[in-house]
């Protein structure tokens, strides 16, 4: 089931949350909402799942317009940020939930409906745990009750608000992966938000990034992180170390520090640069003189974090540097090195 | 039309409407006929009936008594929420447990006790008279009665205040090198001050509009101890019906205003204590 | 842990003083109702409880019990679900209002009564016309009852559901549920010990409610007599074991009352606890 917004806009009070925006998401596409928090992705969540209702604009599920249909007639899975188990009930009862709510002539059978929670129990890995109360599952097992209860009314559309923002790292990366065999096995189309930018990209077929209450950048993974459409996507998506200066004389200078590059017309004071892209060095050559302290360093997973400083940026910068760099430079607590940028980035300066 | 939408969940207009009617019917009519009534009163009138020289007699009684009884309550019910809240000893449950006798037992049955228990003769009167201390038909006697039913106010309002506070203030404190009863000054009471503030101010509310309880204890001698609601009800006796709303007018003025500044108050230290959130 | 006040002395000598206090101003009193009715033996306070006076007085206020509680249980259910999970201009004045039977004198509320449906009053005198007397009558008695018991269900429910929040009833929502599946299997187990509560405070008002109930009543012997009016009468008759045996049984009452209570409190307690 494809879904399509189009110019859906909301307003609370005297705060917009939505501007008008328009949406296309594909039958079977995994798609995640990344954005700040007020960025206003949970409300274009609510507003597909019909939790709320927008202002103006109209919601599409294939050709069926949705907009003024009520959410219990929508036929979507809702995974909630806390899950909203129902707290009184079994694992077992919250799952039959949505069968048993049926009016009486569309009701399955006792025995069907035993047979389809056990089935979907086994498939969340939760059966020998039916007779347990929400209370006494962990977070991991609570959210895959939350996930088989939304698929238990065989729902096309699957939202999910927030679905690991509150489980530990270790946690997250299992039902991430889960989650994405979960999706494919069944073929339903996905919509879920996160703040984290990790997670969006790891999971989503396509990720919308939202920044007060409009779309920023809609795009695969892979060309949002090469090629983002702005200053506030690039951001936001991964560490970001400034440079901001003058320029003069092929150079883009503050300070005694410079960079040689041409003079740019979209932003003529400063570059952006990833923390991948910096090299250190013991000496600084014509490409740049960029002379840095090192403040902390951070040998976690398959690079070394290197925190530097120094009297030219207005916040301290991170590199990250391969451990065969690390061997050879050897840098510690005070060392005084200089970096050379492999590649940068210019945006048009955001509009407030 | 789309804020309608918007209401997910079911049955807006259904209770919307059961309240509005319920409201309405039980709450504002009645009170439709106060305004009626008052309005077949011209100002002068009014200000005679409300003015009385018995009447203001009364509310000298019922203001001093009430402001006793509910000091009193703020005193005892500070202790006996900090007990409960931060001692476990054999017994505690049925000591919690009877601190909300006041509210379950009917006010008629606790004033006929009282007036009993502290007459002349009675068990506890007996004892007193002796010592020159005369309670059953004397403003001291109205002043009990008052607190007996107001006991669980500010127990009640102190008690989860005290059972929320963190453990580390108190630790904080006493590893500073404070004495007990500076940490509580200093550390606790600014704590629960609000809580405290509140009880006394519910306390004393009721403790003004008490009927039942003080009635039978009061003796109920014009000028000397006679109650605010007494007064209404003997008007009402004597069908002066305009008389008792003249009188019920301004108490439930009165009520409202106190009401009013307790919830005030209460909204205040809320804020304060989070943050300003909410 | 080291707290505040945990020095031996300090808390030996602060419980005393509490245990002391409460047995003076709370203990005496309700042994001294039981001593009363009993004073003279058992005989005439068997005798007093079996009277028709009494049994009629019983039947009054269990009625009156009977009619409030329900029609409080209904309004305080509807009234907490309006605000707490909607939001509506008019929603904090609403209440507001609810806290006026709180606030205000039992003899006003009798009195506000009084002013509409006896005689005198608009509504009253209409209804007279169509031979309907509401006031010194039991339906009056209802009526005060229901005004000064409304606000205990709704007290009890709004805190809690407003802490509860309604995610797991949009979570019903999105599963399909229609309105009143929603209320039975969803919010009714998530409150049902804060409405027992409620319920309990509400019974035990409406049983010992006094000063409204005695505005309207007109006291016509065996009509509009309930039990705490017939405490009073029996009392100002000088009829003492008489009045006594009355106060024991509402006593009594609340005894079973405060014990429920704690019940329920024991029992959320330990709920949490787990939870």
């Amino acid at each position: 089931m494809s879904i399509t917004v189009s110019d859906v806009s909301r307003r609370f009070g005297s705060t917009t949350a939505l501007h008008p925006l328009s949406l296309e998401i594909k039958q079977g596409e995994m798609v995640g909402l990344l954005g700040p928090s007020g960025s206003g992705k949970t409300t274009l969540l609510r507003i597909i799942a019909g939790l709320e209702a927008p202002d103006s604009g109209s919601i599409h599920f294939g050709d069926r317009d949705v907009t003024r249909v009520h959410v219990r007639k929508r036929r979507v899975g809702f995974v909630f940020q806390h899950y909203a188990l129902f707290r009184h009930m079994s694992v077992f009862e919250n799952v039959a939930f949505g069968l048993r709510a049926r009016p009486a002539g569309e009701r399955p059978s006792n025995a069907e409906i035993r047979d389809r929670v056990q089935h979907l129990l086994e498939r969340v890995r939760l059966d020998t745990l039916a007779k347990r109360l929400p209370a006494q599952l962990s977070g991991g097992q609570q959210q895959r009750v939350a996930l088989a209860r939304a698929l238990a009314v065989e729902p096309e559309v699957l939202l999910l608000d927030e679905p690991f923002g509150a489980l530990d790292a270790k946690v997250r990366l299992e039902l991430r992966r889960w989650l994405r065999h979960l999706h494919e096995e069944f073929g339903f189309t996905s919509v879920f938000v996160t703040h984290d930018q990790e997670e969006a990209l790891e999971l989503s077929d396509r990720v919308v990034v939202m920044s007060n209450g409009r779309i920023e950048q809609i795009d695969t993974p892979q060309a949002l992180y090469r090629a983002p459409a702005n200053r506030f996507v690039f951001s936001f998506l991964g560490e970001t170390n400034r440079f901001g200066g003058k320029h003069q004389n092929g150079r883009l200078q503050q300070g005694e520090a410079w960079i040689a590059m041409e003079r740019s017309n979209i932003a003529p004071e400063e570059v952006l640069l990833r923390p991948h892209e910096l090299m250190l060095t013991t000496a600084p050559d014509g490409r740049a003189h960029l002379p840095v302290r090192v403040d902390a360093v951070s040998p976690v997973g398959s690079d070394v974090r290197v925190e530097l400083t120094a009297d030219w940026m207005d916040t301290p910068w991170l590199a990250s540097i391969t451990h065969h760099d690390f061997d050879r430079l050897q840098p510690e607590r005070g060392s005084e090195l200089y970096v050379i940028p492999s590649r940068w980035h210019q945006f048009a300066p955001e509009s407030p | 039309m789309s804020a309608r939408a918007a209401r997910v969940l079911p049955g807006f207009s259904l209770s919307l409407g059961v309240t509005l009617l319920f409201v309405s019917l039980i709450l504002l009519l009645p009170m439709t006929s106060l305004i009626g009534q008052l309005s077949t009163l011209s100002w002068s009138q009014y200000w005679a009936a409300i003015t009385d020289p018995r009447l203001i007699a009364s509310y000298r009684v019922t203001i001093g008594a009430a402001l006793a009884a509910s000091l009193f309550n703020a005193l005892f019910g500070l202790l006996m929420a900090w007990v409960l809240a931060r001692y476990t000893f054999p017994g505690k449950r049925l000591l919690d447990a009877l601190m909300d006798l006041p509210f379950a037992l009917p006010t008629a049955v606790a004033g006929i006790t009282l007036a009993t228990l502290y007459s002349r003769n009675g068990a506890v009167g007996s004892l007193l008279a002796p010592l020159g201390i005369e309670v059953a038909y004397t403003w001291l006697g109205i002043a009990l009665a008052m607190a007996f039913t107001s006991v669980p106010f500010v127990v009640r309002t102190v008690q989860p205040v005290l059972e929320d506070l963190p453990g580390q203030a108190d630790e904080a404190a006493l590893t500073l090198g404070a004495s007990n009863l500076y940490a509580f000054r200093r550390v606790i009471l600014p704590h629960i001050w609000p809580a405290v503030v509140t009880g006394t101010g519910l306390s004393f509310a009721r403790s003004l509009g008490e009927f039942g309880a003080v009635i039978f204890i009061a003796g109920n001698m014009p000028y000397r101890t006679e109650v605010v609601s007494l007064m209404m009800a003997t008007r009402l006796e004597e069908y002066d019906y305009a008389g008792a709303a003249a009188i019920a007018s301004l108490v439930m003025l009165v009520s409202l205003l106190l009401l009013l500044a307790i919830n005030l108050w209460q909204g205040r230290f809320y804020r304060h204590l989070h943050g300003g959130r909410h | 842990m080291k707290r505040i006040g945990d020095g031996a002395a300090t808390r030996i000598g602060l419980i005393a003083l509490a245990v002391i206090m409460t047995t003076l101003f709370l203990v005496i009193p309700l042994a001294g109702i039981f001593y009363q009715a009993l004073a003279e033996g058992m005989a005439p306070f068997w005798q007093n409880l079996t009277s028709t006076f009494t049994r009629e007085a019983i039947g009054l206020t269990l009625l009156i019990a009977l009619l409030t509680v329900p029609i409080n249980l209904v309004f305080g259910i509807f009234l907490a679900w309006l605000v707490t999970r909607f939001t509506f201009p008019g929603r904090r004045l609403l209440q507001t209002l609810i806290d006026i039977p709180f606030a205000v004198s039992p003899v006003v509320a009798g009195l506000l009564y009084l002013l509409l449906y006896g005689r005198t009053g608009w509504l009253g005198s209409i209804l007279s016309e169509q031979d309907v007397q509401l006031m010194f009558a039991w339906p009056g008695m209802v009526l005060v009852t229901v005004f000064v018991t409304c606000p205990f269900v709704a007290r009890e429910l709004i805190p809690l559901m407003q802490a509860q929040g309604s995610a797991e009833e949009e979570a019903g929502v999105t599963l399909g549920a229609g309105g009143w599946t929603l209320f039975r299997r969803i919010t009714l187990p998530n409150i049902r010990w804060a409405l027992v509560y409620g319920v309990i405070l509400t019974n035990a008002r409406a049983i010992g409610e006094f000063g409204a109930v005695s505005v309207v009543s007109g006291s016509i012997r065996g009509e509009t007599i309930n039990l705490p009016l017939q405490v009073e009468l029996l009392y100002q008759d000088y009829n003492t074991v008489g009045a006594f045996t009355s106060a024991a049984l509402l006593a009594a009452l609340a005894v079973v009352t405060l014990m429920i209570k704690a019940m329920l409190e024991w029992h959320t307690h330990r709920r949490e606890k787990t939870a």
